[in-house]
This record gives C-alpha cells, sequence and structure tokens, in this order.
C-alpha cells in the first residue's frame, strides 16, 4: 500500500492540477449558474426554451463536439479566444485555464438543474410575506430564498466539482495533454493506459482519484445535512 | 385614521368592486369564501396590482391608478398577517419577529420587543425555531411580527382559520387587546360570524365581489339575509352590554344590558367592563306568560315587531326589548300556536349555558364608553357605502 500511494512527483502535479482546475470550473461557474437557474425557474421571456436547451447542451453532446466546439470559439483564432487575449490578456488554448472553462461548461448543466429545482421548491409565499415586512426583492433574496436554496446550491456545486474532476473528452480536445499544464487526473491515466508499464501509475492515480470523489460526496452530504437542519430543525 | 378603498380588479371570470371608507379600529371583511375577501387585502397589502382604483390609508396614497401610483409592499407599511403563518423556516423566532423591524429606519420604529411580547405571551418562545411552535403559537409570532414592522395598518387574513376552537379562544383575547391597546387600525377577514361579532367595530359584507353591507356589528349582523349560508346558523343579535356583579357562589356574571339584565356564565373580566354579546337567534325561545319553574336564567320582556319566513318550517321572529331587536328562531307550528304577531307582549327566554367564550367577548366600546351608563348602543364610528359603479 505504502508503494502504490508513493506518487511521483509528475503524478502528484496532475493531482494538484485537477483539484485545482475542478475548484476554479465549480467557484467561476457559480455566479453564473445561480442567475441562470434564477432566470430558468422565475422569469418568463421570449427564447426561455432555447437558453434552457442551450444549458443542458454539454450534457447532451458528446463531450469530444463540445470540446472541438471550444477550440473553434476560444481557440487562438477562434473569435472569442481572439477578442479575450487581444484585449484582456486571457488565453485559453492549451492553458489550464482551458482545462478549468472545458470542466466548468461541461459541469454548469449539472450545477444550474440542481439550483433551479431547489429555486422552484422555495414556497414563494414565503418572499411575499418578508415584502410586506419591508424587504426589497434584493434582501427578500439574500435573507430568504438563498438561505433556503443553500442546500440546491451546494449539491450543484459538488455535482460540478465531481464533473469536473473526471472530466476527459472536451478537455483533451480543447487543451490537449500536456504535462503540468492541462495534464488532468483522467488524462494522466489515460496516458498511463497507452504505455507499457503504465498500469501501476493508472491504479495509483485510480484509487487517488476514487479518494477525491468520495471525500468530496461526504463534504457535500456534511454541508447538505448542516444547511438542511439549520432551515428545518425542529 | 381612515381608510379609503376605491378599487376595481377583473381575475378570469371573477370581477371584484369594492369601495368604502373606514375609521374603525377593527373592520372584518365578512363574508363565504370565493366572495372576494382575500383579494381585496391582497391588493391593499401590495400583493396584487389593481386594474383600476385608489387606496388612501391615513392621508397616504398606496394606489391611484389614474395618477400612475402603485407604491409597492415592501414600502407600504401594511403590516400582514397570513392564514398559514408563513414564519420563516430557517430563522428563530426571535429573528422572525425582529426581521421587520430591521427595515424600518430608527425614527419610524413605533413599536418595541418588550411591548409585543407581553401582549401577545410570546417571550419564552424567542430561542425556538417555528417547526416546534404549535399552531396558536406560531400565529401569535406571526401577528408579533407583523406588528414589529411598524405598521400603519395591520392586515389579517383569516389568521384564526387553521386552528382548532380551543386555540382560536386561546388567540382572540389577544386581538382584543390588540384592537384596543395597539392603536393601529385592522382590517379582518373571517367568514366566522363568532370571530367577527365578537372582534369588529366595522363589518363589510362581502359578496361575489361586491359589497353587500358595510356598517356597525349591530346593524349588519342583524340582516341574517347578507349572512353567509354556513354562518345562518350562528346568526343572531349583537347587544353591547356591560359587567355587572360577579355572583362567586354559583360562578356566575351579571350583564346590564339596554334588553335587561343577563346572567351568563362566569367571565374573568372586572366589573365595570363592556362586553359585546352575540345572542344566536336558535338560542332564544319564547313564551307568551311569564314562565314558571324553567331552567333557563334569562327572561326578558318585550314585545314581538316582525315574524319573517326563514325556510319552510321555521320563522324568525324579532322582538323588542328595552329597544333592542332580539332575533329568535321558532318553528312555524310554534309560532302559529302562540298567535305570535307584531305588538303581542312575550317574553324572550335564554339559556345562560349558550353564552360561551365563542358569544363573548370584551367590547370595543370599552374604551371609549368608559364612564358612560352600561348598555349604552355603540357609538356609529364608522361611515360606509357599499357602491356599484360603472356597468
Amino acid at each position: 500500500m505504502d508503494g502504490l500511494l508513493n506518487l511521483s512527483p509528475e503524478e502528484w502535479t496532475a493531482v494538484r492540477l485537477s483539484v485545482r482546475v475542478a475548484t476554479v470550473a465549480m467557484l467561476a461557474s457559480l455566479p453564473a449558474g445561480i442567475a441562470v437557474a434564477y432566470l430558468l425557474a422565475r422569469c418568463k421571456f421570449p427564447g426561455k426554451a432555447i437558453l434552457d436547451g442551450i444549458v443542458l447542451l454539454p450534457l447532451i453532446l458528446p463531450p469530444v463536439v463540445t470540446g472541438y466546439l471550444l477550440l473553434i470559439t476560444f481557440g487562438r483564432r477562434g473569435p472569442a479566444g481572439a477578442f479575450l487575449a487581444e484585449h484582456f490578456g486571457i488565453v485559453f488554448s492549451f492553458r489550464w485555464t482551458g482545462a478549468a472553462l472545458a470542466c466548468a461548461v461541461m459541469g454548469f448543466p449539472l450545477m444550474v438543474r440542481s439550483i433551479r429545482l431547489s429555486i422552484e421548491a422555495v414556497d414563494r409565499r414565503l418572499e411575499e410575506a418578508a415584502g410586506t415586512l419591508g424587504a426589497n426583492p434584493f434582501w427578500v433574496f439574500l435573507f430568504i430564498t438563498f438561505p433556503l436554496i443553500a442546500p440546491g446550491i451546494i449539491a450543484g456545486m459538488i455535482l460540478c466539482f465531481a464533473k469536473a474532476m473526471g472530466e476527459f473528452g472536451a478537455t483533451i480536445t480543447f487543451v490537449s495533454n500536456i504535462p503540468g499544464e492541462t495534464q488532468t487526473l483522467p488524462s494522466a491515466i489515460y496516458t498511463f493506459t497507452q504505455v507499457p508499464g503504465g498500469d501501476a501509475g493508472a491504479l495509483r492515480l485510480t484509487l487517488v482519484s476514487i479518494a477525491i470523489s468520495m471525500a468530496a460526496l461526504m463534504v457535500s452530504e456534511l454541508m447538505a445535512r448542516w444547511a438542511g437542519q439549520k432551515i428545518w430543525s425542529a | 385614521m381612515t381608510i379609503e378603498i376605491d378599487v376595481a380588479h377583473r381575475l378570469g371570470a371573477f370581477e371584484l368592486r369594492a369601495s368604502f371608507t373606514s375609521q374603525g379600529r377593527l373592520t372584518a371583511f365578512f363574508g363565504r369564501s370565493g366572495s372576494g375577501k382575500t383579494s381585496l387585502v391582497n391588493i391593499i397589502g401590495g400583493l396584487v396590482r389593481p386594474d383600476r382604483g385608489r387606496i388612501v390609508v391615513d392621508g397616504a396614497t398606496l394606489v391611484d391608478t389614474a395618477s400612475g401610483v402603485f407604491v409597492p409592499a415592501h414600502r407600504r407599511r401594511v403590516g400582514y398577517v397570513f392564514q398559514e403563518g408563513r414564519l420563516f423556516p430557517h430563522l428563530t423566532v426571535r429573528q422572525n419577529l425582529l426581521f421587520g423591524r430591521w427595515f424600518r429606519p430608527r425614527r419610524e420604529r413605533t413599536v418595541d420587543l418588550e411591548t409585543v411580547l407581553d401582549l401577545l405571551g410570546i417571550g419564552h418562545l424567542l430561542e425556538r425555531r417555528p417547526g416546534a411552535l404549535s399552531g396558536g403559537e406560531k400565529q401569535r409570532v406571526a401577528i408579533g411580527r407583523a406588528l414589529l414592522a411598524s405598521p400603519r395598518l395591520l392586515l389579517m387574513d383569516e389568521p384564526l382559520a387553521a386552528l382548532d376552537e380551543a386555540r382560536k379562544d386561546e388567540i382572540l383575547p389577544f386581538i382584543e387587546r390588540l384592537r384596543d391597546e395597539a392603536n393601529i387600525p385592522i382590517i379582518y377577514v373571517s367568514h366566522s360570524l363568532a370571530e367577527v361579532s365578537r372582534l369588529a367595530t366595522m363589518i363589510v359584507v362581502l359578496r361575489d365581489g361586491r359589497i353587500a353591507a358595510a356598517g356597525s356589528p349591530t346593524e349588519v349582523l342583524r340582516r341574517t339575509d347578507l349572512m353567509p349560508r354556513e354562518a345562518a346558523d350562528e346568526a343572531g343579535t349583537v347587544i353591547e352590554a356591560r359587567i355587572l356583579e360577579h355572583d362567586a357562589q354559583f360562578g356566575l356574571t351579571t350583564l346590564q344590558s339596554r334588553a335587561g339584565p343577563v346572567r351568563a356564565p362566569h367571565l374573568d373580566l372586572p366589573a365595570g367592563t363592556a362586553v359585546r354579546v352575540r345572542i344566536r337567534a336558535r338560542d332564544v325561545m319564547i313564551a307568551t306568560v311569564a314562565p314558571h319553574g324553567l331552567s333557563a336564567l334569562n327572561v326578558l320582556p318585550g314585545t314581538v315587531t316582525d315574524l319573517k319566513p326563514a325556510g319552510e318550517a321555521l320563522v324568525e321572529v324579532g322582538v323588542d326589548c328595552g329597544g333592542v331587536r332580539l332575533g329568535a328562531r321558532l318553528t312555524r307550528k310554534s309560532a302559529e300556536t302562540l298567535g305570535l304577531e307584531p305588538g303581542l307582549p312575550v317574553y324572550a327566554i335564554l339559556k345562560s349555558v349558550a353564552l360561551d367564550p365563542s358569544t363573548l367577548g370584551r367590547s370595543p366600546a370599552d374604551a371609549k364608553l368608559r364612564g358612560d351608563d352600561a348598555g349604552v348602543p355603540v357609538r356609529d364610528e364608522s361611515t360606509a357605502a357599499g357602491t356599484r359603479k360603472g356597468g
């Protein structure tokens, strides 16, 4: 066991990178995730079905297709990629930021879905009551809606994180498989399986992968229970 | 303090048109479910924007569609106590109570926590969460929460409807205190005759989205034809009285009313307190000669004023007792056997047992009429007009 979990510096790099990419993907998509979920749950506007479809698309499309779309949009010569690089100095292609973008796009539908369901479950009469007590819509959201949907937000974040940890197809298509820059855990495991004698390395990273996923799941359970207790405790 | 309302609103096939003015401390919206009571209250509270109309509370215009005024709910300072409480489940009772206060500038805070805790008896619940409260406690906290937002008007939408009879009797005295001590006008929605007749200083009867009648309880409740069908059984006469004395030996309280002395089971209020008694028409018997050997303690002499058929088998007989018209519901057979006709001197008989907390409570007249002679009817403090406008 000792030898098994004795990761090489390259393997540690992949683990750290994966955690960083997944964390950034989760946090960066959170504000947009809450906003889009709120929009879809509460508002009526023309083109709502289209927005709903676009948000869900990465869940249905083959990941390679999503990765390729990202490549032609956010690549150096892609319209969005060129614009961002020129005006803000943000480059996605073949950088870990690109991996984070790919993971965020892939995790976004799961996050939005979870938050949207929790918003739809909120008793709007409580928000009305808060309004009659003098709270404007912003305070109503902050003090009533937000705490009530917190368990859903946490669940959405964890789903997004887990999806990002496991993301492979879109990432490798968009930003390739560069050790130390874009080689996340799944890419590293894939690489190990492609070389002779890589089985031990693949197994080590697999175990790490399982450990991280289990930890994320348990943290989410704990947080959801804590948030739920705050809300429904008797 | 004046409340002026004149609104029209359409909801699908249902059309609400209501116009009245009230100076009452507790204005009751009375009517069967679906009559538009809650819609009207939601419009006053700012939860629904009326198609057109005007709402002015204490000089402040909340809605005036003609000049495009619509004050959003959170800027109205109109407290709202909902039927289901609507306490925030993730906050403690203390946080719930202080929620509205937080949004009120310091100089506008007219109500403080101590007063509310004392008024509603909820001081021991502060650290609990709503999930751990009984139905009656929840409603008291909801009332306190609305009060602490320092409203200029308090709306109460069937606040007791979700409670059983015992809980209702537990909360009614708190609402009476609120009406008499808090100095905030109240609009109280109910389909319960017992609540309305006990609490109201003015009653607005709604039927099919229109105002069928509006006025003082003694006036409005006399008109049984206005009652929702489910309340007809409860209908009767509301009279103002004053506690004369307590009889400790038999646990009775004697009330002084214009109709004569009325004995009721013991009331826990000091002598001299003004009370309001609802005498259900079905609880009143009639005799043409002074009865002997009768268990009923209240025998009030009077004169028959009118007879109105109430269904096939029943008649409602009006009896004038000292200037108060008591309604009595009899079978047509009894009325004919006794030969009842207007002008006939009779005795109205009422069992003391028929007077219980659902028919007897502290009168809103108490604060105003202290020092006057007992049994003086309430001065009408409300002006009202049920109007039908347009086509």
